[in-house]
């Protein structure tokens, strides 16, 4: 698979994830979800902005459990629960929010 | 789905195979499981926690980083030999400082890492459901 933003080609797995994760650009962010009918809000930026710093400090993308606990201590805990995260992510905030993030698909996501 | 004691044992060097990262995969899914995680770090083994590790000689990922994530996933057990880090000439300050976070006594650090000697450590193995080893 692969995507063309801004005139480069950017190469994706079977599943939609980048193949190269430093290639990302939030313009990659805006196209992934587009592929999906997903226009990002505000909210959504928040989660994968929050998302890329978790990987930048753990090399890991963290499990749906240990993703909303996180949320919920940096973004307040109205933010910090399925609920709230399913509603920006329903493909599942794990897998949905790392794909647009240019993150590997969390381990033991399946 | 009833909670099992499980110890993953790891034994070797971080890098040079694939053992060590493995390892950390099987124990980041088993998280999700509800278990009753814990780890032991013995011989080369103890070496996966050590801090200021490079990789870029080596052109592969530095994951050491994402064991300092094992507290946010409820993994606080981690069991060092002793003998195995004085036989390597290292100390307890030659690891990585992982913690986590107690919830029920106001979010307090705590640390993770737990050094026992070799009797204690094959008690806590005896004692345990499941033991796989890398």
């Amino acid at each position: 698979m692969a995507l063309e933003v801004n005139g480069s080609t950017i190469e994706q797995d079977e599943e939609g994830y980048l193949v190269d994760l430093s290639s990302w650009t939030p313009d990659i962010a805006t196209a992934l979800a587009a592929e999906e009918d997903v226009e990002l809000s505000e909210e959504h930026w928040d989660i994968i902005n929050f998302l890329r710093e978790y990987y930048e400090e753990y090399q890991i993308a963290p499990a749906v459990r240990v993703l909303t606990k996180a949320v919920g201590k940096r973004l307040g805990k109205d933010k910090g629960n399925s609920k709230y995260l399913y509603s920006l992510f329903p493909y599942g905030p794990g897998k949905q929010a790392c794909k647009y993030a240019g993150l590997p698909k969390p381990t033991g996501c399946v | 789905m009833a909670t099992k004691k499980f110890m993953f044992v790891n034994r070797k060097a971080p890098y040079g195979t694939v053992y060590a990262i493995e390892s950390l995969e099987v124990v980041l899914i088993s998280a999700a499981f509800d278990q009753d995680v814990s780890l032991a770090f013995i011989d080369d083994g103890v070496y996966q926690i050590t801090k200021g590790q490079d990789t870029t000689g080596i052109g592969q990922k530095n994951f050491s980083k994402a064991y300092k994530a094992l507290g946010d996933y409820d993994i606080n057990k981690l069991y060092v030999e002793k003998e195995s880090l004085e036989e390597r000439g290292l100390t307890l300050d030659d690891l990585m400082e992982l913690t986590w976070e107690d919830e029920d006594d106001d979010y307090a650090e705590k640390p993770s890492i737990h050094l026992v000697d070799r009797a204690a450590m094959s008690g806590i193995m005896a004692d345990q459901e499941v033991v796989i080893s890398f």
